[in-house]
């Protein structure tokens, strides 16, 4: 108990459910999840197709609410908060990369770079600067004014992931990230993911593959939307023993 | 997220599907124009009126021979006369004054130049009851009227279309029905008073004009003062009294002359512009509306559109305010360079009614903050629900959406 004070869990998950209506049938997609992440934890998420990867995503950014469970993020519970107090945590806390990269398609890749630093209401040149810079973290300055249509699948994965770390938040979500890379982009953007979490990022993402899984330190497999397997849960019953 | 960055969101929106824009913002300019041209006709023609009012003086009240519908062609048509204008002078407590006239249209020479113009026979307090002003030279006397002095007082803008310049033209002789009058004053111009342009008028006196042009002692009309103190439906029942016992009209029968206040054409004038006025207050109004509901059918549009937009905004940060602001900006946007095409239409209907009435320009600020108020509003409104409905919007759903 006395550790757990001492390094809190950034994430809480207590016996959380998500449930789609569908006409008479009911989607669980998620069924009685338990799940604590801490700060700086790499942690990949793997599963077949349908087994909830997406919407356990969706649960930690704050983009989707529970049907039932608790979620507490850095200590808050998430279920009372109103829409600002959400849309706060989605602009400052969380980056997140969709799988479907979710770029807007009227602008450049350095303005889908910038649109979550205009919520921050930071003024135009810091806005400016930190896109650019957050484009060459991601190796694409020199397609900055190009839009999303003009631009390869593996381009725009890559804005998406500068968009998500422009903010530098304090967890960073990326649903297949290298879904749409080659193998050589793929371990570039992984180097990228290592570098930061090296540099004290929190990473969870959701992968297919095995040896992008390999680079995070813990892995969850979902089934069912439930977990069915957890590294970090030996490490983690072992600390709440002590 | 700072207003500036929707105002420029707004606008990149509004030139990506431009051609769509111009067609919604089509009600609010209508609307907004009518709006420019209804208080600009309002203002130009109460101003105009206005300064008739003033030109015309005190109130004068005109008695006529005969009914104005029939006049001249009445057989037996009973006339004015020198009698009835001292009666009035006499037996009307209200008269401050009593201005005779005869008048015709007769031709006119000046070198080579011939016109044929009124020619009105009055006295010579003429000018000081109907408020004339003399630009050059003298007004004809007393004693000039009794003596039947052949002199002749002149319009303000005769010298223009006998094609001379007025101060050359004082000292001249002056052909009328061939007799020759020596031209002694010319009055300022007042501008178009009712029918007739006064300014090319002749005006002599009229004792030399029952002499020498129309060979009788008849008058066409007397114009009668009045009184300031005295309310002019109580003035007309005294005039009308002393000419139906001066004319031995019996009880019961027809007056043989008519009454008239000089006023009356100007309230009529008046009326039509109102009229008008409420005729553009009417298009005004529909078309704003008609327009409104056009903003917010297209801003629904809009909305559905970019649905996906939205959650992707929503994710990125984006509250509930900041979406409605977003939107509420976007209509409103539309609205006001609608509107402002709307002012520049409107602004110039009012300038082109204007130059063609003779009014002065008439736009005013305003009129402009007005329209700019109402595209405002209407976008405002209309633009409410749409925004409402983009605000609301789930991101998973919206995100998910195709
Ligand atoms: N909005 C929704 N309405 C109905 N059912 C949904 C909705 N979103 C997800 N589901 C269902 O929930 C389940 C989990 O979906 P989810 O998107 O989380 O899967 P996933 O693990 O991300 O799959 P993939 O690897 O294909 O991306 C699926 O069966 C899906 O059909
Ligand atoms: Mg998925």
């Amino acid at each position: 108990m006395n550790t757990a004070k001492q390094n809190p869990s950034l994430i809480r998950i207590r016996d959380l459910s998500r449930r789609y209506q569908m006409g008479d049938t009911t989607i669980e997609a998620l069924r009685s999840v338990d799940l604590d992440i801490f700060p700086n934890e790499y942690v990949a998420i793997m599963g077949p197709s349908g087994s909830g990867k997406t919407t356990l995503m969706n649960m930690i950014g704050c983009l989707d609410s529970p049907s039932g469970g608790s979620y507490a993020l850095n200590g808050t519970e998430t279920a009372g908060m109103s829409d600002t107090q959400l849309a706060r945590i989605r602009n400052r806390e969380i980056g997140f990369v969709f799988q479907t990269f979710n770029l807007l398609a009227r602008a450049t890749a350095l303005h889908n770079v910038e649109l979550p630093l205009i919520y921050t209401g930071l003024k135009r040149t810091e806005r400016l600067a930190r896109a650019e810079k957050a484009l060459q973290q991601v190796g694409l300055t020199e397609r900055a004014y190009h839009k999303p249509g003009e631009m390869s699948g593996g381009q725009r994965q890559r804005v998406a992931v500068a968009r998500a770390l422009v903010t530098e938040p304090s967890i960073l979500l990326a649903d297949e990230p290298t879904g749409n890379l080659d193998s050589k982009t793929g371990h570039e953007i992984m180097a990228l993911f290592d570098q930061l979490h090296a540099a004290g990022q929190t990473i969870i993402l959701v992968t297919h593959e095995a040896d992008i899984a390999e680079h995070a330190q813990r892995q969850i497999h979902l089934l069912d939307g439930q977990i069915a397997i957890d590294t970090g849960k030996s490490n983690l019953s072992r600390e709440a023993v002590q | 997220m700072l207003g500036w960055e929707m105002i420029i969101v707004a606008l990149q929106s509004i030139r990506a599907n431009f051609f769509r824009a111009v067609l919604t913002m089509l009600g609010i300019i209508i609307g907004v124009a009518a709006v420019i041209a209804m208080v600009a006709l309002g203002t130009g023609a109460q101003r105009a009126v206005n300064e008739q009012l003033e030109n015309l003086g005190g109130n004068i009240l005109s008695v006529r021979s005969g009914s104005h519908l029939f006049r001249g062609v009445e057989k037996g048509d009973i006339k004015l006369n020198l009698d009835d204008a001292a009666a009035i002078e006499r037996d009307v407590e209200a008269a401050t004054a009593v201005v005779p006239e005869t008048s015709g249209q007769i031709p006119i020479k000046m070198g080579n130049k011939n016109r044929t113009v009124t020619v009105v026979g009055t006295t010579p307090n003429y000018d000081s009851v109907q408020k004339y002003e003399l630009m050059y030279g003298r007004m004809f006397t007393r004693a000039e009227n009794q003596a039947k002095e052949r002199v002749a007082v002149i319009g303000g803008d005769l010298p223009g279309s006998l094609e001379t310049a007025p101060e050359m033209i004082i000292g001249q002789d002056l052909l009328i029905k061939g007799t020759s009058f020596k031209i002694i004053g010319i009055f300022e111009p007042k501008g178009t008073i009712g029918f007739g342009n006064r300014d090319e008028y002749v005006w002599v006196p009229l004792n030399t004009a029952q002499a020498r042009l129309t060979g009788n002692k008849d008058l066409n009309s007397i114009g009668v003062q009045i009184s300031p103190d005295v309310p002019m439906d109580i003035a007309i029942i005294d005039v009308e009294r002393v000419m139906r016992r001066e004319h031995q009209i019996i009880p019961g029968g027809k007056n043989d002359f008519t009454l008239s206040d000089s006023k009356q054409f100007l309230s009529m004038q008046q009326e039509a512009a109102e009229i008008f006025s409420y005729l553009l207050a009417g298009i005004a109004g529909i078309s704003l509306i008609v327009g409104g509901i056009g903003i917010m059918n297209i801003m629904l549009v809009t909305v559905t559109e970019r649905t996906r937009e939205i959650g992707i905004r929503k994710a990125l940060g984006a509250t509930r305010t900041n979406i409605l602001l977003q939107f509420l900006i976007e209509a409103m946007a539309l609205c006001l360079v609608g509107g402002a095409i709307g002012i520049a239409l409107g602004a110039s209907a009012a300038m082109l009614m204007a130059s063609l009435a003779g009014w002065s320009t008439p736009l005013s600020v305003s009129a402009i903050l007005l329209a700019f108020g109402f595209s405002a509003g209407v976008g405002l409104i209309f633009g409410l629900l749409p925004a409402r409905k983009a605000a609301g919007l789930d991101p998973i759903e919206a995100l998910r959406y195709e």
